[in-house]
């Protein structure tokens, strides 16, 4: 890992869905900068955790530390953390009744009070940077999967955030439309942008990551660097996930 | 063929009393179903809240409401709402109007706001929009485009339910073409004519609702 601050520190994180115990005791850090790339099965724990990382869902047990902070619900105003923890969903989530350039300036100026000229000159820069320039007029409902995922990204960016949370961003996509949006995703991290993203595409963890993390069971199995836990997994669950999978 | 002519003669020359009838109509109208839209929302948010006295709160509510007869309804409120505080009696109409038709409204705006994929808010909440600014802003648009078809239906039903108040004595539509009916000893040609102002109305909302769902579906 780079040298850089620690951006999200978690330790001993738990957490349960009732009587479902779904992350035990996870110990992670994200340096600022860096790509962390969660893998694992589905039901791993691997979305839960990435939730857990801008409060959607509630942790049980454990510390998160955001930029040097603790968070806890009762102590803080989460809307203010989750201003600076940019999320994008699988399912992109783009708000239906607004045109892109309404998704994209909705919450600098509802929640930062930015001034509507500003936001829109900001958004229409966000959104030449995912390629998507010309669309701002028109509404979700007209894009491709990939286009969507693309203003999801321009949306959360728009908030200026310091860490961005990716949530399978590519498992809804048609397969020809997955490049794209990848391809957006590799633009931000060599921008610098702290990235936390959980995904089956392996090309992109080995490619982008700077860190790679297997989830099994709600437990961190394994990480390291791509090329080491891709080459030579050294836990056995690893050498079966991965043999599964690729 | 005299019967229909006899209509017509009776739909002109009674011309100046219905329209007092339908302004009147038009006014409880609109104020009750501006009022029950109000309500309806209130109470929808209370059921959609998770804290259970406030669900209680609404469920009574609208238990009261599907349990008991809309002209029931209108005459507890009259009694109780002109003897007690001395409302007039179109605003005694006006609440018995908006209090039933609430609690209908309520249940297709909590329906509406709950076909709202779960989605929606976790992209505003992850915006850092609040639950407030998130229901607001988000949620509550994309729900009522969705219910403005079944609104409208509620709102066509509280039209023709705003009959009911000439039991208290409102001169509206129906009220007018009781009173003119046993005036003249002669009855049909003058319900008649009310229905043809009814169905005016109705026509006239229904196509003012399409335009409204043509209009919304537009991002679609």
């Amino acid at each position: 890992m780079s040298e850089n601050k620690e951006m999200i520190k978690v330790e001993k994180l738990n957490k349960s869905f009732g009587k479902l115990h779904v992350l035990k005791d996870i110990d992670m850090t994200v340096k600022e900068s860096d790509v962390v790339v969660l893998i694992g099965a589905s039901g791993s724990g691997k979305s839960t955790l990435l939730r857990c990382l801008n409060f959607l869902e509630i942790k049980n047990d454990g510390k998160i530390v955001i930029e040097g902070e603790q968070i806890e619900q009762r102590t803080h105003d989460l809307n203010k953390v989750r201003e600076r923890v940019g999320m994008v969903f699988q399912h992109f989530n783009l708000f239906p009744h607004k045109t892109v350039l309404g998704n994209i300036i909705e919450a600098p100026t509802q929640v930062k009070g930015i001034k509507k000229e500003q936001a829109i000159k900001e958004g229409k820069v966000l959104l030449d940077k995912v390629g998507l320039g010309d669309k701002y007029n028109v509404y979700p409902s007209t894009l491709s999967g990939g286009q969507k995922q693309r203003v999801a990204i321009a949306r959360a960016l728009a908030m200026k955030p310091d860490v961005m949370l990716f949530d399978e961003p590519t498992s809804a996509l048609d397969p020809e439309l997955v490049g794209e949006v990848l391809s957006t995703m590799k633009d931000l991290a060599e921008e610098g942008m702290t990235m936390v993203v959980v995904t089956h595409e392996m090309g992109f963890a080995r490619e982008v990551g700077d860190w790679v993390v297997y989830m099994h069971d709600g437990k961190i199995v394994e990480s390291g660097r791509p090329k080491e836990l891709f080459d030579n997994p050294k836990e056995e669950r690893t050498q079966e996930f991965l043999s599964s999978i690729l | 063929m005299s019967g229909i002519k006899h209509f017509f003669d009776v739909f002109i020359n009674s011309l100046d009393v219905f329209i007092e009838g339908f302004k009147i109509t038009i006014n409880l109208s609109v104020a009750s179903l501006i009022i029950a839209f109000i309500i309806g929302l209130f109470f929808a948010i209370l059921k959609i809240s998770n804290v259970k006295i406030l669900q209680w709160i609404a469920d009574a509510y609208i238990w009261v409401v599907r349990g008991t007869p809309l002209i029931v309804q209108i005459f507890v409120l009259y009694y109780g709402l002109t003897e007690i505080i001395l409302l007039d009696k179109f605003w005694a109409g006006v609440a018995g109007l908006a209090f039933h038709s609430g609690a209908y409204i309520a249940e297709i705006i909590r329906g509406a706001i709950q076909s709202i994929d779960k989605g929606q808010t976790e992209a505003g909440r992850s915006l850092g929009m609040t639950s407030g600014l998130t229901m607001r802003r988000i949620i509550l648009p994309q729900a009522f485009r969705r219910a403005v078809p079944s609104l409208g239906n509620q709102f066509i039903i509280g039209i023709k339910d705003s009959s009911l108040v000439s039991f208290i004595g409102m001169q509206e539509l129906f009220g007018v073409a009781s009173t003119q009916g046993s005036n003249n000893f002669d009855y049909l040609p003058f319900y008649l004519t009310v229905a043809v102002y009814y169905l005016i109305i109705v026509l006239v909302l229904t196509v003012l609702v399409n335009m409204l769902e043509k209009k919304m579906a537009q991002s679609d």
